[in-house]
């Protein structure tokens, strides 16, 4: 059986249509009318054809909350958005502060074969902010992990974090922070400003992110390293990364799309799925992350698809926990927010969602994109349709969407990953096959 | 009404025939006989996930004047401090078949998450919760002000012209969130005075002017002066430096009572702290409600509690 | 549906004049009387017949209102039912002889809450009821002492009193017809 496949039609990054040939894992010819023998033909007239999805902020859940997704099901619900990298983060259990939980990922990840999973290693042990965790033996380990983050709790000790910045240049790693003033968030349960206010919720101020993300990119600049900073969520956050840009700082900062799409004014309803750290912000804010974006003061989109089990948001507000899924609705919240409003060209889409989220986190085989030579990794898309998410729709295990029952343009119709289908016609391919199609090119 | 969650979505109309019906439940706890059977037959449970033996005899003296039977669900010591959800309580609730869910909760929203989660289609009233609202506080509040000032020509009257002072805790106090809104929306003027620390950002966007000073602001004519309870661990987490300093700046001590106009009266809904935000002077003088606010929420609450169960309940499809 | 008048005013105030010395008649004078309305066009009637008695006996029976809307048996159906202020005369009704006053006597339930409602307030010696029209149809062993007008009816009719203190009119008509 060959492995190879032509992609009929597609348009190229939205621009004009072509054919593509995938052979041997990789892009081995761009043109018109492409036709070799044994191929599997994919008809992909109209649609748009992306480079890989990278995300660099992903939660797995495996090892330890498997309740909420494991490897497998995590890597499926990328796929079936448009992914075939994820970054998996560190607050597991066991913490990935270890190169034993770190491959442990990787291999799992490798074994379901969806998308290529790379683990994050924690800053500090256990991510409790005191020690530093393995970061040698973690880039070292056959993970080769480059991405180091306690995602979830902020380094908040200026010390350690200034250390930590300092050691990870030894492996060409970055740190990835979670810029959340400890103290001044206590308690907090959504941006504080008029609804907070009103609600009664304890209010998490905008400086309590702007004043760790102030503090790291001088850092940075001070022991010249370069800092990645999380989930940008406000104006004054966006402003900091432009100073620290605009003086040369090795800064590099991702927004997710529920904070380019959703405003504060949702939890009036105290429904636990709008609750997410960082918290949803002003619309105002979402304006400044939307052209920040689109200024290339942030960098990258990345989902922090964060997956609970229903008991956990079905609750009172205050019990229920951070987060969302994002990774089966980034593109379509991405098209929607940021696309649609012109803010955005395709061209822009690949780079913020592949290329330079794959760079930031030193993941080989997408400086090219979509070319001849190129690792075949990439998604076919459509934009011309809308539809109701339904909780159907979620390939992950988890269904705590804030965009359930609201209208989303786009689906994604296909993803080629490392040269082979794991999502066609808008399905899943199963475990099977694909487990298959990874182990012969692994 | 289908459920009493807050005062903000009322209007000056349904606030003004929530109190007028109020009154006519007033006259009843004059008689010999203080019992209507208006809602025989329908089930109130008083689920309380926080201690207050206050609110809850209130609801209950309300719910039992109008014949229903009440029951009383104390989260403490029962299977919810064993980890059972609210939903499953609340399941567990629609099954027993309460018409009516009068809920306590430490959690703002709470009662919001109930009414509208489907499971249980029981109508809530929003006895307190977490730091955001008390509407029944607030109507009894109100009801309480309109009875001192009107006497028996309240009927039909909003509180338009009065000035209320609100002074103290205001960003954990749902007292002060519903009275806000509902004073304001009975045309009332309404002044809060605390310490910074002690005001929620975004007050400047409330209908409401702000003091930091309760000498400045009582030195403006007052019609109202209500106090809010300043609970003692707001001191350790540095909102203000200590009970001395709070009471000599925002207390009603003796000497600001004397200076208060003739009219003027004080309000609290307790329990209090006498001697620190109030003194005994204070709360014990002529000018204090304190003992009307606590038989008018009784009247209060069995109007709400009638509005709530009688007629044909909506359908919210 | 077409309305048809079948008291105007003049038959209104006649009926009113009888109804009061009817009442004079039957207890031998005003004393011990009290004269409750239901709300809200029972009141206007009550105070009418009030007004009335002392015209003719020269000593005004005391008239109230009896709200009986806490009383009701139909509480959990339709619209909710705002209450009405009750305002007993200062004598109270303890051994007096009440006389309820109401517009229309139908099935008879108001009475029954009015009687009910009446039990929670005193004790009267005697309760007689007034009603400026009976159109029949009880459900009730109930049956008014002082009828200002017997008006058979269908039950598929309505039966309109307008008076001038609530309605700025003044009539009862009868609306409607065949069994829908």
């Amino acid at each position: 059986m060959s492995g190879s496949i032509i992609v009929k039609g597609a348009r190229i990054l939205g621009a004009e249509s072509q054919d593509v040939l995938v052979r041997d894992g990789v892009i081995a010819q761009m043109g018109s009318d492409i036709s070799e023998q044994g191929a599997r033909v994919i008809d992909a007239a109209g649609l748009v054809a992306l480079p890989g999805l990278v995300d660099l902020h992903t939660h797995l859940r495996e090892p330890g909350f498997e309740q909420s997704e494991t490897v497998l099901t995590g890597s499926r619900a990328a796929a079936a958005g448009g992914f075939t990298a994820v970054h998996a983060m560190a607050n597991t259990s066991p913490v990935a502060d270890t190169a034993g939980v770190v491959e442990q990922v990787a291999s799992l990840g490798d074994a379901a074969g969806y998308v290529t999973v790379r683990p994050v290693g924690a800053v500090t042990v256990g991510l409790k902010g005191e020690a530093l965790a393995e970061i040698g033996a973690m880039a070292r380990s056959r993970a080769a992990v480059r991405v180091f983050s306690d995602d979830g709790k902020c380094v908040s000790d200026a010390l350690l974090m200034r250390r930590a910045l300092e050691y990870v240049k030894a492996f060409d790693g970055v740190i990835a922070q979670h810029a959340q003033e400890p103290r001044l968030t206590e308690g907090a349960q959504m941006n504080e400003g008029e609804v907070s206010g009103e609600l009664g919720l304890a209010g998490w101020p905008a400086v309590a992110e702007e004043a760790i993300i102030a503090r790291d990119v001088l850092l940075a600049e001070h022991v010249g390293s370069r800092v990645h900073i999380c989930h940008l969520s406000t104006a004054g956050s966006v402003e900091v990364v432009r100073w620290a840009k605009s003086r040369g700082i090795a800064v590099t900062a991702e927004v997710t799309p529920h904070h380019l799409l959703l405003d504060e004014q949702l939890v009036r309803s105290y429904d636990a799925r709008y609750k997410v750290n960082p918290p949803l912000r002003r619309a105002e804010d979402v304006e400044a992350l939307r052209a920040g974006l689109a200024d290339g003061t942030i960098d990258i989109v990345a989902t922090d698809h964060a997956p609970h089990p229903a008991e956990d948001k079905d609750c009172e507000w205050a019990s229920a926990a951070f987060g969302m899924v994002g990774l089966e609705t980034a593109l379509s919240v991405v098209q929607a927010a940021v696309v649609d409003t012109g803010h955005l060209e395709w061209t822009d889409v690949a780079r913020v969602l592949s290329r330079t989220p794959a760079e930031i986190g030193r993941l080989a085989g997408y400086e090219q994109g979509i070319a001849v030579g190129a690792p075949a990794n990439f998604t076919l898309y459509d934009d011309s349709v809308t539809s109701i998410l339904e909780a159907g729709a979620l390939r992950g295990k988890s269904s705590n969407s804030p965009y359930l029952s609201l209208s989303l343009p786009g689906r994604v119709v296909g993803t080629i990953h490392a040269g082979y289908a794991t999502v066609l016609d808008g399905e899943l391919v199963d475990e099977e096959t694909v487990r298959e199609a990874g182990g012969r090119r692994g | 009404m289908r459920h009493l969650l807050s005062t903000r979505d009322l209007t000056r109309d349904d606030a003004v025939a929530i109190l007028d019906v109020a009154e006519d439940m007033a006259d009843v706890s004059t008689r010999e006989i203080k019992k209507l059977p208006a809602l025989r037959g329908k089930t109130v449970v008083n689920l309380f996930f926080e201690d207050s033996t206050r609110t809850r005899i209130s609801f209950e003296a309300a719910a039992k004047r109008l014949s229903a039977d009440v029951i009383n669900f104390a989260a403490k010591g029962s299977s919810v401090s064993k980890g059972e959800s609210l939903k499953d309580t609340a399941q567990t609730l629609a099954a027993i078949g309460a018409d009516a869910v009068v809920v306590r909760h430490g959690a703002s929203g709470a009662p919001q998450v109930l009414a509208t989660s489907g499971w249980i289609d029981a109508g809530v009233v929003n006895a307190g919760d977490g730091t955001h609202e008390h509407p029944t506080q607030a109507l009894l509040d109100a009801f309480t002000i309109r009875r001192r000032f009107f006497g028996t020509d309240a009927r039909g009257r909003d509180l338009a012209g009065l000035s209320v002072v609100i002074v103290g805790d205001v960003i954990h106090s749902r007292v002060a969130r519903s009275n806000a809104w509902l004073l304001t929306t009975l045309g009332a003027s309404v002044r809060l005075v605390a310490p910074p620390t002690l005001l929620p950002v975004g007050v400047n966007t409330w209908p409401v002017t702000v003091d930091y000073s309760l000498d400045d602001s009582l030195a403006k004519p007052a019609d109202v002066v209500m106090m809010l309870r300043v609970q003692g661990e707001r001191m350790n987490a540095a909102f203000f430096p200590n009970a001395r300093e709070y009471s000599r700046l925002w207390g009603l001590d003796d000497a600001r009572l004397a200076g208060l106009g003739e009219g003027t009266i004080v309000m609290h809904p307790g329990p209090m702290n006498r001697g620190l935000e109030i003194s005994s002077g204070a709360a014990d003088s002529a000018r204090s409600t304190v003992l009307e606010q606590v038989s008018n929420g009784v009247s209060v609450r069995m109007a709400v509690l009638y509005l709530l169960l009688s007629g044909e309940r909506e359908d919210l499809a | 549906m077409p309305e048809r008048t079948v008291l105007q005013q003049a038959d209104i105030a006649r009926a009113l004049t009888r109804i009061s010395h009817e009442i004079l008649e039957s207890n031998r004078g005003a004393d011990g009387l009290v004269l409750l309305g239901i709300p809200t066009r029972g009141v206007v009637l009550a105070r009418r017949i009030a007004a009335l008695t002392g015209e003719f006996s020269g000593s005004a029976i005391p008239a109230g209102s009896l709200d009986v809307t806490m009383y009701r048996d139909d509480l959990s159906r339709g619209r909710v039912r705002t209450p009405s202020p009750t305002e007993i005369p200062p004598g109270g009704i303890d051994g007096a002889v009440v006389v309820l006053v109401d517009d229309v006597l139908y099935s008879g339930r108001t009475i029954r809450a009015a009687l009910d409602a009446l039990g929670d307030i005193g004790r009267p010696r005697a309760v007689r009821l007034a009603t400026l029209v009976d159109r029949g149809h009880r459900e009730l062993p109930i049956r008014p002492d002082f009828v200002g007008k017997n008006l058979p009816s269908s039950q598929h009719e309505r039966i309109n009193v307008r008076l001038t203190e609530t309605d700025g009119a003044e009539f009862v008509s009868i609306e409607g017809g065949e069994a829908a």
